[in-house]
């Protein structure tokens, strides 16, 4: 079977690999790149736990081909510390307990990160609506709700300067 | 697996046309993937048509809503001009699956899937809403309702693909609803849904279309009905002869979402609801 060659940014770095055209970008990303961040729950768009952000909007690594990754931009869990400090949802996440087995994590980091990008002042209802796609079977959501608004706050302090 | 990505519209239809095996077409992917995924399809070509422009087009054409083949549902549900002018539709479309889903989606998609329980497709048949097709011999345009075959078919020939969806525009003094039920409050598939579309003139409805889906192998047009609600107000005997007429049009299965019984009554009921919905938006628009 003839493999396709596919370059794209993977959290800020030009990256290639050669990949099955049957392959999702999850199995790309788990496989090809090393960065088993991305976790594969369901593997058909129930769980969120594959989530990556694609061209901006969040997205299921598991129901992307690997081959549709050419020529786009691609954050993973793995780009979202930088430089070795913790993004404020990683940190809050910690601060609230907001997570136990950790499976779930990266991909509810994820999609919080798009929530946050678009609407740094989301209420409850909105927080748990943009999060619906991303299932816990674990911690339950209250932790995981308080900790995404607890940073959203932090990030409108920040933004404003205080 | 062959994969294709052309950049053109034209190079698209060389390349679907001219292939002889089995082949889908690869919007946002969401069905497919998952189809592909659990062997339920095992295409011998994929050809992804999101690299051409002119399938990203969401804008008016000629008295036409023209939404492209390769529009995610989120471009939909965020297009104010849009939603104010066909809410139902957009409530539709919004309904399908999470953020992540909403961000690859497409309606068109939705609608080439041709499940019974789409939400994306009683509201686009209330609005008289037609598919423009290209094919080896040119293109065609089509109404959506006789697009629809059955479960999972569309009338389309082996060379053909839906390449926009053509939403007339919005009369004025009308407007549109789309409901579903569902036993929880998100990410479910409708039990069943059913879209509105009506105009007003001195507070009474001049012209209704209504259409029940998730109660039948496709959409159903509840004419008789239709016809009840027209020169009315929706006073309590026309609303309770409406859910009646409703529950017996519809024809639905049992499975594990609902009971024959319960889908009919629910039929009837979301019947209601949608024409009071889209009734107090056509009166608030006039």
């Amino acid at each position: 079977m003839k493999k396709v060659h596919v370059s794209t940014t993977i959290n800020g770095t030009l990256k290639e690999f050669l990949c099955d055209t049957r392959e999702t970008l999850l199995d790309a990303l788990r496989d090809h790149m090393l960065l088993t961040g991305t976790k594969e729950g369901c593997g058909t768009g129930d769980c969120g736990s594959c989530s990556v952000i694609f061209d901006g909007d969040v997205i299921c690594s598991c129901l992307t081909l690997a081959a549709e990754a050419e020529g786009r931009n691609i954050e993973t869990i793995e780009g979202m510390a930088e430089g070795g400090e913790l993004h404020v949802l990683q940190k809050k996440f910690l601060e609230h307990a907001a997570l136990q087995c950790g499976i779930c994590t990266p991909g509810i980091l994820m999609a919080s990160k798009a929530l946050l990008k678009k609407n740094n002042n989301p209420s409850e209802e909105e927080a748990r609506f943009w999060l619906a796609g991303n299932l816990c079977r674990c911690t339950g959501y209250d932790k995981i709700i308080n900790a995404v608004l607890d940073a959203a706050r932090e990030i409108r302090e920040e933004s404003d300067g205080v | 697996m062959k994969y294709e990505a052309p950049e053109t519209i034209d190079q698209a239809i060389d390349i679907y046309s001219k292939f002889n095996g089995s082949k889908k077409i690869l919007a946002g992917g969401t069905d497919v993937l998952v189809q592909l995924r659990t062997d339920i399809v095992r295409p011998e070509m994929v050809m992804n048509i999101k690299k051409i422009n002119s399938l990203h087009e969401f804008c008016i054409v000629d008295g036409y809503w023209k939404i492209g083949a390769a529009v995610s549902a989120s471009k939909i549900t965020k297009n104010t001009a849009f939603i104010s002018e066909w809410p139902g539709i957009a409530e539709g479309v919004g309904l399908i699956g999470s953020t992540q889903i909403q961000n690859r989606a497409t309606l068109v998609g939705n609608l080439s899937n041709a499940s019974p329980a789409a939400d994306g497709i009683p509201a686009l048949v209330a609005a008289n809403a037609k598919v423009e097709i290209v094919g080896q011999q040119g293109s065609r345009v089509k109404d959506v309702y006789s697009l629809i075959e059955g479960p999972g078919k569309l009338h389309l020939s082996k060379d053909e693909f839906i390449t926009h969806i053509l939403i007339p525009l919005q009369r004025d003094r009308s407007a549109d609803c789309y409901l579903r039920f569902i036993p929880r409050t998100e990410m479910d598939i409708a039990v069943v849904g059913c879209g509105v579309n009506l105009s007003v003139k001195n507070q009474s409805i001049s012209s209704a279309k209504i259409v029940l889906g998730a109660v039948g192998p496709k959409v159903i047009f509840a004419d008789e009905a239709a016809e009840l609600v027209l020169n009315s107000r929706l006073d309590k005997d026309v609303i309770l002869k409406l859910q009646r007429m409703c529950e017996e049009i519809a024809t639905p299965i049992s499975d594990k979402r609902g009971s024959i019984r319960f889908r009919r009554q629910v039929a009837g009921v979301l019947a209601k609801r949608a024409l009071q919905k889209a009734y107090a938006r056509a009166l608030e628009v006039s």
